[in-house]
């Protein structure tokens, strides 16, 4: 059953996949088409992604308008031609301020805030620009399905082949036990057959184990033993994880994946826990530092190559995540629509992952800052985490270990240099560790 | 010499028979573990059915069921900031400098946020005048989230909206117009550039507005007689630190004299320098901080004061003045006269004496004397109180001439003497309101109640000296809806602009002088160059004709005739004075200084009547210790004119002058208080005509249980071992070898005599690498003042246990101050005194002579000592702790785990200081202790950097490990070395006397360094081999006479 519905599914894809295709050639031919016009639509991607993407979008009014064609509109609805482009993107609070109607209307419609001037862009810049924006892409959503539907059929054919594997070892296996049970009952017949006689009557008058063993008193003995043995160790261990919150991993109010922001995305992770440079917390960053960049990333697109099956499976679609983003939109009062901040906010409620108790001090900006240990080091691969979770057990011991085998880092610091000095030849070490430099005193984190 | 002189901290220690004494000597913990609170009584233990063995069941089973709840680990939220202010980091604390002006304190300061929340309070160290924060203004921070605060304005105690009430008063104002009735504004002083441009803007759009200042402590006779010699109202300024000889007739400059904060300058004079230091003689009745400071101490009653002050001047003018004292006064008053006379320039007088005359004729001595201590071309403002003024207000009042009251920082029905006459004028009155910040006796008979805002919430602007300009600017939003009364008195005006607009507009216009603004913010204080002060001056100094010179000097032989002619007409002379702790009594609900002991009588969470011991034997008054540690004491009842405070227990005060008692103002509040916090008996009612010494009768209260004190001067005793405060004289220091005034102790090493710095039980540690911290208290510069306590509170979450766990030696300082009386009597001075009688009586007639010697407590002296955790390089605790919960960090810090703590107190009764203290309670999130840490806003005040410790640990001073922490961090994050002044502990950063130096003494050029190797170094029980990282400096007392 499960193999047909497969096969129906790749069908689908396929044909999906061929319209798909289809489309883009055209769009690709209308990417032609405008080049005729003077301008690469391919350098103006790059350069409208740098210098002009933060505020305007092809088909969104954001804090700039929507540029799609913006100057086919421009020519057709205010007569203006692409001089007037040029002056506007180079110079526009000039503009505003000579007076020119359509600049100080514009000017008046997006909150008067004026845009950037961009001295710098030069015309053939503009019209590189220009061209792409002329030369838009088809729409997005399109594009955003054709990335499903690849990936979902990439998905179900690697799933396929595992499972067929499976399925056939498991057969062999079956098979092969059901020939041994028939060749066992076979040769039994033919034994009984030729009169010849089983063991079983001998076994019956032997002592059973279970008796012999309870009767050897030493067995018992040393069972016992060993039986308390073992279950003192798994008490030690059971008892020791009390308290210790490894792996632990709660759901949150947004689903934050630091897989896309430090992974994918390859944001540092100071950029939004700053404070870690500075403070004995690394804060969790406030909503404002998400709408930096979220003002403009206003949905998910995900990965080039589309969510894999593990993603899907889970439901972390594009969907969701762009989801999640409104839900972000809401916290903080932002209203998509008019672009700007409704003033109705609702701070996110987050779950605190890593606890410690409140008579350890801990201070992110020693480790960070003064020692310059990875982040990772205690955080374990954050930018491989779906769902954000404890790495490291957060016991006394792991800090001690850790401040035991971890040199410090004393170069070009020069609050290091005399105590270095003196400490390195009092111990006669080259360097020094943590706990040499007295890390291990109780009043260095407890007070 | 030190070591021959007797030390005792309790008149109860001079009586060789007191078995209490014994008994507290002896025992750490006076009190057995606290086993019945929870057992129950005896009898109810025997008849119930329970046995030992269910017992054993139950705590089984209840411990399985709470390791198995604790298994599962609560869910944390964490939130944070919407939008984050772009300078508040998580986890960093910003200082913003602001200006604390309640009208009782005023002092430029430090506020420290963390996340936007004040938490504390610490010197501005930019600010010349005003710097210094003493102990209320350290512990204002805590009335900031007071949670019996005023959340919103009302009216008969129904919550009413602000607009309601502002319409309200301002057609009532603008209604008076013609109606030849007063509005009047009935405020503290203010001393505020800005508030006075208001006041007289208003009164120009409302003829019928009148501003009447009122100090509920008044300095009113100050205030006249400088008005009446240099035509400004305003007090003389002294710089104690410029003067070498300083004599003083019952002015209390340490303490709340004109304001306070002098005693900067006078701690610094009071180091010997080059072999000179200065020499204080203080003449007053009770035994202030003052007096305790002084070098010579005379007893006198008020009116031997004045008659004293008329002789002095008498001799330094060259006349004489008649009137009668005993002869030790005398004595004292000539050789006083004639050091002066030798040194005319660096002396200086002053006088706390509410009496015109007197200020008078003190203003004209040190003109005279051409001090270079006095001031009187920049005076302070900080005082300007009108008692006319007030006394006609409540005249008018119930004349009925008076529509609208309206009244800002006073709280005149609990500090009026006449609060009837107060109370049947205010019925009289359409509409008044009070600005207040919590419900007190003044807002239950007013129309209004207006919210006022923590002066952390308001702006404002400050000229506490004339020249010396300090700006208020909020550190937190308004915690509830409260209002400024100066925001309130725009918006009557008619006003758009802020009060922040407002005083912008008056700095710039008249004070910044072109100067930038946000640099004064910043800074906190601006000062007017000095050229511009003395072109003013000049000109009012020329102006003086001779005709106006003469009639002065006839005034002051006026004044000085009717000081000598001053005569008492009761039995008993009473000062009425106020006390470190409580002031004047705004911040009666502020339990750090509820629980904050006085630093002479050590009582806390209590005022009280202080009485010499031969008039309370003669009374029949008297204070016992009791079985538990406590002390007890008589009631009296105190008549002054007919106005009778009955019930106020009393404390015999050794060195109180006879004939004399005190009485401290500020306590005895009860509206609007916790119960708790309804401590003492209110003196108000005898603070007739605002003088601070009137004729009184006293006599004792029979028949009743005696008054149960909160005294902690017999707690924390160090067992007997003596040798803890080391003295010498300014003469001996001089002349002789160290070795001879700081001897060190000596131990028998092998049958030899050796010094007991030399001899060790265990190995020593090599501490020369790293920082290695050490902390020096100058006990010559040590007033006494307790700000560093209180700074301690409030670094440290210190809780607070309530007056009956005080009483049981329960109190949680960790740092103290101790207060030791020793007498001439074993002074080998003694004997040169009795070797010198000559004839029966006369000056130095044997028969006064003996009455002298004969009491220790009649005039004792007395000695101050700031005891903290010595942080004992060999410290006995370390040692005996049995689960290491205690060890010592290479940096020189004790360190207490208090994680570690399993509370076999060993450690405490192994320490020699008593400095150990042990929670014997879970102090936070508790009912029984109902204090700041047990409600949500009162938690806002502590430092997260610090755990709250829970119940059954030790905890005691860490040397603020927090703060050497965190500046050596900083400099590991900037990558720089340390530099002295650096590392500061929360003491250190709140001795504004220079007492408390901390530092690194491996940074040998540090200042801690170099105290360390001065002669008048000390540790505290040399002997006993600790070799603590807290060393002390010999006292020196200077008793050259002339």
């Amino acid at each position: 059953m499960k193999k047909v519905i497969n096969r129906n599914q790749i069908f689908k894809v396929l044909n999906i996949s061929v319209v798909l295709f289809l489309l883009f050639s055209i769009s690709a031919f209308a990417q032609d088409e405008a080049n005729a016009s003077g301008g690469d639509p391919v350098k103006g991607k790059a350069l409208f992604n740098q210098n002009c993407a933060a505020c305007h979008s092809l088909t969104r009014k954001m804090t700039g308008p929507a540029l799609e064609k913006v100057e086919e509109r421009l020519s057709e609805d205010e007569g203006l031609d692409r001089e007037w482009l040029y002056a506007w993107i180079k110079n526009s609070p000039g503009l505003i301020k000579s007076g020119d109607a359509y600049a100080n209307k514009v000017y008046a419609e997006f909150n008067q805030a004026a845009m950037t001037a961009f001295p710098t862009l030069s015309n053939a810049d503009i019209d590189n620009i220009l061209a792409y924006t002329a030369a838009a892409p088809a729409a997005p959503v399109v594009k955003s399905s054709e990335g499903v539907g690849v990936a979902a059929a990439q998905g179900v054919s690697s799933g396929i082949s595992n499972e067929v594997i499976l399925g056939a070892l498991t057969c062999v296996f079956g098979l092969l036990v059901m020939m041994l049970f028939l060749v066992n009952k076979t040769l039994r017949r033919i034994a009984e057959a030729n009169g010849v006689s089983l063991e079983q009557e001998n076994a019956e008058k032997r002592l059973p184990i279970w008796k012999a063993f309870a009767q050897n008193q030493f067995l018992v003995l040393v069972t016992v033993v060993l039986m308390l043995l073992g279950s003192a160790y798994f008490a030690y261990g059971w008892m020791m994880q009390v308290g210790v919150d490894q792996g632990y991993a709660p759901i949150q109010p947004i689903h934050f994946s630091h897989k896309v922001h430090a992974g994918d995305n390859k944001i540092e992770c100071k950029y939004c826990h700053s404070s870690a440079r500075v403070s004995k917390t690394s804060g969790v960053p406030a909503l404002n530092v998400c709408m930096n960049c979220h003002k403009s990333i206003f949905e998910y697109k995900g990965n080039a190559e589309g969510p894999s099956s593990e993603d899907l499976a889970n439901g972390y679609t594009n969907e969701f995540y762009t989801g999640e983003i409104k839900k972000l939109y809401k916290a903080v009062g932002w209203d998509e629509e008019n672009q700007n901040y409704t003033g109705e906010s609702k701070p996110v409620e987050w779950v605190r992952i890593h606890n410690l108790p409140d008579f350890a001090y801990f201070n992110h900006s020693q480790h960070v800052s003064v020692a310059g240990v990875e982040c990772q080091t205690c955080h374990g691969p954050v930018e491989e985490m779906e769902i954000m979770y404890q790495y490291s057990p957060l016991t006394m011991g792991w800090c001690v270990n850790c401040h035991r085998e971890t040199n410090v880092k004393v170069e070009g610091n020069a609050y290091y240099e005399k105590i270095h000095s003196e400490l390195s030849k009092k111990y006669g070490v080259d360097k020094l560790t943590a706990a040499q430099m007295g890390g291990l005193e109780c009043g260095k984190c407890h007070y | 010499m030190a070591s021959n002189k007797k030390y005792w901290k309790n008149e109860a220690e001079l009586n060789p028979s007191d078995s209490i004494v014994e008994t507290l000597k002896q025992n750490e913990f006076v009190e057995e573990i606290p086993v019945d609170e929870f057992l129950g009584d005896k009898e109810n233990l025997s008849e119930s059915n329970t046995n030992r063995r269910d017992f054993l069941k139950y705590v089984g089973f209840s411990t399985a069921a709470a390791s198995l709840a604790a298994c599962e680990g609560p869910v944390v939220k964490t939130i944070p900031y919407v939008v984050q202010p772009e300078n508040i980091v998580p986890g960093v604390a910003n200082y913003y400098a602001t200006t604390i002006a309640n009208g009782f304190d005023f002092a430029s300061i430090l506020i420290k946020t963390r996340e936007g929340r004040p938490i504390k309070v610490e010197n501005n160290t930019d600010a010349n005048v005003g710097g210094f924060a003493n102990a209320r203004v350290q512990a204002s921070v805590l009335s900031l989230y007071d949670s019996t605060r005023l959340q919103g304005a009302s009216k008969g105690g129904e919550p009413v909206e602000w607009s309601v009430l502002n319409a309200d008063v301002k057609s009532k104002i603008e209604a008076l117009k013609d109606t030849g009735k007063q509005a009047v504004f009935l405020t503290q002083t203010y001393a505020s550039p800005s508030t006075a441009r208001l006041m007289e803007q208003f009164k120009t759009v409302n003829s019928s507005v009148n501003h009447v200042v009122y100090d509920a402590i008044s300095q009113d006779a100050a205030l006249n007689a400088f008005e009446s010699r240099y035509g400004q109202r305003a007090l003389a300024d002294y710089d104690f630190e410029k003067a070498d000889v300083i004599v003083s007739f019952g002015a209390d400059f340490i303490g709340d004299w004109q304001g306070g904060g002098y005693n900067s300058g006078y701690s610094k004079g009071r180091i010997p320098k080059n072999g000179k230091m200065s020499k204080h003689v203080q003449f007053e009745a009770n035994m202030s901080l003052a007096g305790a400071n002084a070098d010579k101490r005379v007893a006198l009653t008020p009116t031997q004061q004045k008659i004293a002050l008329a002789k002095l001047y008498a001799k330094l003018a060259g006349t004489s003045a008649s009137g009668e004292i005993p002869a030790y006064a005398e004595e004292a008053v000539n050789s006083v006269a004639a050091l002066i006379n030798k040194n005319k320039k660096g002396s200086v007088v002053v006088t706390g004496l509410d009496d015109e005359n007197a200020q008078a004729v003190v203003l004209a001595i040190n003109e005279m004397l051409g001090s270079r201590a006095y001031d009187a071309v920049a005076p302070r403002y900080v005082r300007q109180g009108n008692v006319n003024a007030v006394n006609k207000l409540v005249a008018d009042m119930n004349a009925g001439k008076v529509g609208v009251l309206v009244m800002d920082g006073v709280n005149p029905m609990y500090s009026l003497p006449n609060s009837a006459a107060f109370k049947s004028g205010i019925e009289k009155v359409d509409v008044s309101v009070a600005y207040a910040t919590n419900w007190n006796e003044t807002t239950e008979v007013t129309t209004y109640t207006a919210a006022a805002n923590h002066y952390l919430e308001s702006w404002g602007d400050v000229e506490i000296k004339k020249g010396n300009y300090s700006l208020i600017q909020p550190a937190i939003k308004e915690l509830f809806d409260t209002r400024q009364f100066q925001s309130s008195l725009l918006n009557w005006m008619g006003s758009e602009s802020t009060y922040y607009d407002y005083v912008k507009e008056t700095w710039t216009a008249s004070v910044l002088n072109g100067a930038d603004w946000n640099l004064a913010l910043h800074d906190g204080v601006f000062v007017v160059k000095d050229e511009v002060l003395q072109e003013v001056a000049s000109i009012s100094v020329s102006d003086e004709i001779e005709e106006e010179l003469l009639v002065k000097k006839n005034s002051i032989d006026a004044a000085v005739r009717a000081l000598s002619g001053a005569t008492s007409e009761g039995e008993f002379e009473l000062t009425l004075y106020s006390k470190t702790g409580m002031g004047d009594g705004q911040q009666a609900s502020n339990p750090w200084l509820q629980e904050f002991p006085d630093p002479i009588t050590r009582v806390a969470w209590d005022n009280y009547v202080t009485v010499s011991k031969a008039d309370a034997e003669a009374l029949g008054l008297e204070n016992y210790n009791v079985a538990n540690g406590g002390m007890d004491g008589s009631y009296a009842k105190l008549t002054v004119n007919g106005v009778v405070v009955d019930r106020v227990p009393v404390v015999v005060q050794p060195g109180q002058a006879k004939s004399s008692i005190g009485f401290s103002l500020g306590y005895g509040k009860k509206v609007g208080l916790k119960e708790e916090m309804q401590t003492g008996v209110n003196a108000f009612p005898l603070y007739q005509d605002f003088k601070n010494t009137q004729s009184v009768s006293i006599e004792k209260v029979q028949g009743v249980k005696d008054h149960e004190f909160a005294c902690v001067q017999l707690h924390k005793t160090l067992m007997g071992r003596g040798d803890i405060i080391k003295e010498t004289t300014l003469e001996i220091f001089n002349t002789k070898n160290h070795k001879e005034w700081n001897p060190q102790p000596m131990v028998s090493l092998d049958h030899q005599e050796v010094e007991a710095t030399s001899v060790d039980l265990w190995e020593s540690f090599d501490r020369s690498i790293g920082h290695h911290f050490n902390m020096s208290i100058d006990l010559n510069a040590c007033t006494g003042c307790g700000a560093c306590v209180i700074a301690c509170h409030a670094e440290n979450n210190v809780p607070v246990v309530g007056k009956e766990e005080v009483r049981k030696s329960r109190d949680m300082h960790w740092l103290r101050i101790d207060r030791y009386y020793s007498s001439e009597e074993s002074f080998e001075g003694d004997d040169a005194k009795k070797a010198g009688f000559d004839g029966l009586s006369g000056d130095n007639g044997s028969l006064g002579g003996f009455l002298e010697l004969e009491d220790p407590s009649a005039n004792p002296q007395v000695a101050f000592q700031p005891v903290m955790c010595q942080h004992c390089n060999h410290a006995p605790c370390e040692t005996v702790c049995p689960v290491a919960a205690t060890s010592h960090g290479r940096q020189g810090q004790n360190q207490m785990a208090y994680n570690r703590c399993v509370g076999t107190r060993y450690c405490a009764n192994n320490c020699p200081y008593k400095v150990r203290r042990f929670n014997w309670f879970l102090y936070n999130n508790n009912d029984e202790f109902d204090y700041h840490m047990n409600n949500d806003l009162g938690k806002m005040v502590l430092n997260p950097d610090v755990n709250v410790r829970s119940r059954g640990v030790i905890e005691k001073c860490s040397m603020c490990i927090q703060k050497t922490q965190k500046t050596i961090l900083d400099a590991k994050r900037d990558g720089r070395v340390i530099e002295d002044g650096e590392f500061q502990t929360a003491c250190s950063a709140a001795c504004g006397d220079g007492a408390i130096v901390f530092g690194d003494v491996n940074d040998k050029d540090s200042k801690v360094a170099h105290l360390k190797e001065d002669d008048r170094m000390y540790h505290l029980l040399e002997h006993v081999g600790t070799k603590p990282n807290v060393f002390y400096h010999v006292q020196v007392r200077n008793t050259n006479e002339a």
